[in-house]
């Protein structure tokens, strides 16, 4: 089993992070970067597809910065075999751009799974996993929430409105991973020690402008502070004639 | 969900760490969140070791992190190995002090004064956490004065036969290998104290769970008897010889107290911010008032003195060069000052600040017997003013 897992370094959700000066990049002083979550649970069902077959690679590809290769010795660490980083300073606001240079890495290098997080948390676009399996004409189930493979196919869990969708597809395949697809372990010392020992390469990552610019980013909008409309079973009806006339919900 | 620890760190000491240094030190943080913090209070309550954490704590390989990989540890830096310490203990002393006990006072002793055959098997046992392992120097009589110890091993025809009694042994009732310290010759022959391993399921050997403890409360803290003891002569440690030998352990468990103490600072750090911004009084969050800015600014400082400190000794340990005072003037003022922000981070919180569901009363409660214990804060007082000075100030 041959699995090509495509992880992205973003910042921590828990950090609070900083409009830089020109109004549309991210100031990256002090944040704190981390594994996308959501390639996490690609990452580690990656591991134990490995683990249940009994042989195999599992290959962390990633683009982005040189400080990327932190990223992906975290994934390594939990036990990937190798790495390889497409080397870019600049992220590319178009995810096409992104799925081209990971689709050429991917290409035509016997990978039985090529997975993903089903997105990044730090741009929510759902779309370069899609991307990717589109430019090399897999199939593609994203969002899955369960995997079993077996006998050359795989059959995935999404959990949809209302319900659980069954899906079967034949290998290779692309799969976006969802929150609760396992439970990832936690890179034990042993593993960050072997991470430093295997092999990382690093390469200029060939991206095209792509086509789509980011002009502004903005702060979401500062709540207003709440209000107390009154005290007791009177409060009640205030309540229900605000939330009717003033914030028209009801 | 509580949100995660993010750390302190006002002079990029990050910056000062390897990749792999950090990588562990957040491993550790990620693990005590989610699997300590959310038990720990409880635990302390019920005055129980969370036990069940032990499997986990192994399969992460945080016992005897910093001993050689071919015993099944994972063959870490001293920085690395001070990182996982102060990580345990910004969830609880008494979870970190079972760790500093398993890897410095058991598994170090049997990996520098053990033969190749105890090393290997005993060390592999012990970084799975199949075998727990206690320490037994300190005696009902004798604790800051260990060279007095009344505890005997006579030699017999086939080994050793153990007489004597040890107190405030950690993981004393958990153990399934104790390491012993007795005198092998005359009451006054401290060039004769020896180490012996000694399974705890041996007749004549007992141990009894110190009921009533105000502090630790999540750590087994037991009194052992040794009554008639026998033991192989294979259980005695072979490279061991003199006071000298438990005191180099009690260097390591030092060196990692030193860590430790920063985490329980960082933890009580950490509450008293976020509580200072949020809480309410007089209109405007107790961060806005000068006292508990003050208070705030005061604790931040000693941690970044005390982080600062760590890290350079680590350095000084990785580098072969550093010396056991060097270990004590650490442990002597990380201790104080982490011992010094429970309590003003206890103050603080207010009425709150007095209950399990925050953490500062309960690092403070802990922290006044890591003062205690493995030199009291005075030992290190004394054995910093003979470094300095060349006078015996202990007798």
């Amino acid at each position: 089993m041959k699995i090509a897992v495509c992880i992205k370094r973003v910042p921590d959700s828990e950090t609070r992070v900083k409009i830089a000066s020109d109004g549309k990049s991210l100031d990256e002083a002090g944040v704190k970067f981390i594994l996308n979550p959501y390639d996490e649970f690609a990452v580690e069902e990656a591991l134990r597809r490995k683990e249940q077959a009994g042989a195999g690679e599992v290959v962390i590809v990633s683009v982005g910065p040189a400080a990327a290769q932190e990223t992906i010795r975290t994934a390594l660490a939990m036990g990937a075999d190798r790495g390889v980083l497409l080397q870019t300073d600049t992220i590319p606001a178009d995810g096409l751009e992104i799925a081209r240079a990971l689709a050429a890495e991917v290409r035509d290098s016997g990978y039985d799974l090529i997975l993903f997080g089903k997105m990044a948390i730090d741009d929510y676009n759902h779309q370069v996993g899609p991307m990717v399996a589109e430019l090399l004409d897999l199939p593609c189930v994203t969002a899955i929430a369960h995997l079993e493979i077996g006998g050359g196919k795989g059959t995935a869990e999404r959990e949809i409105e209302g319900g659980v969708e069954i899906v079967d597809f034949p290998l290779p395949a692309v799969l976006t991973a969802e929150k609760g697809l396992n439970e990832p372990r936690y890179p034990a010392l042993k593993g960050i020690m072997a991470a430093k020992k295997k092999p990382l390469e690093v390469k200029p990552a060939s991206l095209g402008a792509g086509g789509l610019e980011v002009l502004a980013l903005t702060p979401p909008p500062q709540r207003k502070e709440g209000r107390v409309v009154g005290e007791g079973p009177a409060a009640v009806l205030e309540l229900l004639r605000l939330l009717r006339e003033e914030a028209k919900v009801l | 969900m509580a949100p995660k620890f993010q750390g302190v760190d006002f002079y990029n000491v990050d910056g000062l760490l390897s990749e792999e240094e950090r990588a562990v030190r957040d491993t550790v943080r990620a693990w005590v969140d989610d699997n300590l913090m959310p038990v720990i209070a409880e635990h302390y309550v019920a005055g129980k070791f969370p036990k069940h954490l032990v499997p986990q704590m192994a399969e992460l390989g945080l016992f005897g992190a910093n001993l050689p990989e071919e015993y099944g540890c994972a063959g870490l830096n001293n920085v690395a190995y001070g990182l996982i310490m102060q990580e345990l203990e910004r969830g609880d002393s008494g979870v970190r002090s079972f760790a500093s006990v398993q890897g410095a006072l058991v598994m170090y002793p049997i990996h520098a004064f053990g033969s190749d055959e105890q090393k290997r098997h005993w060390l592999p046992k012990m970084a799975s956490g199949e075998v727990i392992g206690c320490f037994g120097l300190t005696e009902p009589d004798y604790g800051s004065n260990p060279a007095g110890m009344i505890t005997v091993a006579k030699e017999t025809k086939g080994g050793w036969i153990l007489n004597g009694a040890k107190m405030w042994i950690t993981n004393g009732s958990t153990a399934q290998a104790a390491i012993v310290w007795a005198k092998t010759g005359a009451p006054d022959d401290v060039e004769s104290i020896r180490g012996f391993i000694v399974p705890t399921d041996t007749q004549g050997f007992s141990a009894k769970d110190q009921k009533g403890k105000l502090s630790l409360r999540a750590s087994d803290t037991s009194e052992l008897v040794l009554q008639d003891v026998c033991v192989p002569k294979d259980a005695l440690l072979p490279k061991s010889g003199g006071l000298k030998s438990p005191l180099m352990c009690l260097t390591q468990a030092r060196y990692g107290i030193a860590w430790g103490a920063v985490g329980a600072a960082l933890a009580c750090y950490d509450e008293a911010l976020s509580y200072a911004k949020t809480r309410v009084v007089f209109g405007k969050p107790i961060g806005g008032f000068q006292l508990q800015q003050a208070r705030l600014a005061e604790m931040l400082t000693e941690i970044t003195k005390a982080q600062l400190l760590c890290l350079q000794l680590g350095r000084l340990k990785d580098q072969g060069t550093v010396t056991p005072q060097q270990v004590s003037l650490a442990k002597r003022n990380n201790v104080s000052m982490a011992t010094d922000i429970a309590r003003e981070a206890r103050r603080l919180l207010g009425a709150n600040g007095i209950l399990a569901e925050y953490q500062a009363m309960r690092h403070l409660a802990n922290l006044e017997s890591v003062y205690t214990y493995e030199g009291t804060h005075d030992i290190h007082t004394l054995i910093l003013g003979q470094e300095i000075t060349g006078l015996n100030a202990f007798n």
